[in-house]
């Protein structure tokens, strides 16, 4: 008899997931933090070239499964919500491995009125009493690339990225950009260092990888920040940009790189920019993966083995 | 030949890469927090052995590689190549000494193997975990020494050259792993 109706993860997991989901709601309710529950299936998408949203067909009309709850809690936020949080199942196509599934756990939430370094604050007190870690380290993307890699990603060329790159993992692909061979570098070469039994805070990105943060005073780092723990990517976060021409600018852009990839255009969200436009308050969010945080706190090496029916 | 996503990279799954087949032994999705995604394979070049990791984009393609494992009897050698049978369809393919390498030592007249075979031609031959071969030429070693204190070569019926217990005599059967080249036990 075929045991692959079973569960991918014990029932003791199960009943873990369980207390992990309570624990949370009791942290943000004990902070006067709202829970919302946005739409998973919403009318428009993330315009990010590399991410993929899945599209069902209702209405005679393409609705996306939301790869965040993002701008629904944007706007949420902007119509005077105060500070929200979310439990949600978020949708992702082509992600698959042992750190990642089509369909995942996230908790994201946004502060009004903080900056990311309050928000940093937060995320390790969560981190914290979930996973008993108590350890915490601080370091910026640049501090990243010297330790590790000897050189200053600020001021690298694109040649000697390539090279540094394919001294480490062999031969790459053609057209890769300034970005991807950092990437590349950044998650096999630093990340799996972070975080030995300690919560590492990352900060200071790339301007050029700020996605929906404001930049820095310097202008060659954002107000973005990652959280690690035994190597594996926990949580992003960002002052969030709230200039609605900034923001159209950056989807412009995006929309830009997706022709030159030969992939679909993006509508772009107006209604999200139009709640950017009335005005969203000052606030930093953040996006912690709930199942990740569950493999760090029990110990499991594969995301399969802590959700009840994996892909 | 069918080309393959990235995101149906799975272990096992054959694939062409500089001109030559390959297996992937294993493969991780790798997402920095934002931007371009990756696969990092790691691949076996089937033709030579050597184990290389490659980095792909996401959701690029690749070209299949028509390379098939089937199990076949091994008739004989004419001294340049290994002559192999389909069971079924009795087709008969030549396995040169590329092909068959070191495994020739274990190969015996009728017995069951498994062929590798890229576009139709033998590139590798896996013989069973275990063979059962006969001893044909060991020292003498002592009578009645059934303990396990030592080792001594042993030539087997292929030309395998062998470690086994001291108790081991010429004309007995002997079961070896093929893998290890190591012996298990005497053969009834």
């Amino acid at each position: 008899m075929s045991e692959l109706w079973r569960p991918s993860c014990s029932i003791q997991l199960l009943k873990y997931r369980a207390q992990v989901f309570k624990k949370i709601r009791e942290f943000f309710s004990e902070r006067q933090v709202l829970e919302v529950d946005t739409p998973a299936l919403m009318s428009c998408t993330v315009t990010d070239p590399y991410m993929n949203a899945l599209s069902v067909e209702l209405f005679e009309k393409s609705y996306f499964l939301q790869t965040s709850p993002e701008y629904a809690m944007k706007r949420l936020l902007a119509s005077g919500c105060g500070d929200i949080y979310q439990l949600s199942k978020n949708y992702r196509a082509d992600e698959r491995g042992n750190n990642h599934q089509p369909e995942f756990t996230m908790l994201e939430w946004y502060r009004t009125g903080w900056g990311v370094t309050k928000l940093m604050d937060e995320v390790f007190a969560l981190v914290n009493q979930i996973s008993g870690l108590e350890q915490r380290q601080d370091v910026t993307y640049q501090q990243c690339f010297e330790q590790f890699l000897n050189v200053n990603p600020h001021t690298l060329l694109l040649d000697e990225a390539k090279e540094l790159a394919e001294g480490r993992l062999g031969k790459l692909p053609e057209d890769l950009v300034l970005d991807d061979y950092l990437s590349l570098l950044f998650a096999t070469q630093i990340e799996p260092n972070l975080g030995k039994e300690a919560v590492v805070f990352v900060r200071d990105f790339p301007a050029s990888q700020a996605a929906l943060a404001k930049l820095n005073d310097d202008a060659i780092t954002a107000a973005r920040f990652e959280c690690y723990c035994e190597g594996i990517e926990l949580a992003n976060g960002f002052d969030e940009l709230t200039d609605s021409s900034l923001q159209r600018e950056r989807f412009k852009k995006d929309n830009q790189m997706r022709k030159q990839m030969g992939k679909p255009l993006i509508e772009l969200d107006e209604l999200f920019l139009q709640s950017l436009n009335s005005g969203l308050p000052n606030c930093s969010g953040v996006a912690l993966g709930v199942d990740r945080l569950i493999m760090i706190a029990t110990g499991k090496k594969d995301i399969r083995q802590v959700v009840p029916f994996a892909f | 030949m069918a080309s393959y996503s990235t995101n149906e990279f799975r272990n096992g799954l054959k694939i062409m890469q500089d001109g030559e087949p390959c297996v992937i032994v294993e493969n991780e999705f790798v997402r920095p927090g934002k931007g371009q995604a990756f696969a990092r394979a790691k691949l076996r070049y089937l033709l030579t052995g050597r184990v290389v990791e490659r980095t792909f984009k996401s959701s690029d393609s690749v070209e299949g590689a028509d390379v098939m494992d089937q199990d076949m009897e091994y008739l004989y050698t004419d001294g340049e190549f290994w002559h192999f049978m389909d069971p079924a369809s009795f087709e008969q393919v030549a396995a040169d000494a590329r092909a068959v390498g070191d495994n020739a030592k274990w190969l015996i007249e009728q017995d069951s193997c498994m062929v590798t075979t890229w576009n139709g031609n033998p590139i590798a031959i896996t013989p069973p975990n275990q063979v059962i071969l006969e001893v044909v030429e060991t020292d003498p070693g002592l009578k009645g020494d059934t303990s396990s204190g030592g080792n001594k070569p042993a030539t087997l019926n292929t030309g395998a050259i062998v470690n086994v217990p001291l108790f081991v005599q010429i004309g007995e059967k002997i079961k070896v792993d093929t893998r290890t080249g190591d012996y298990v036990a005497r053969a009834k």
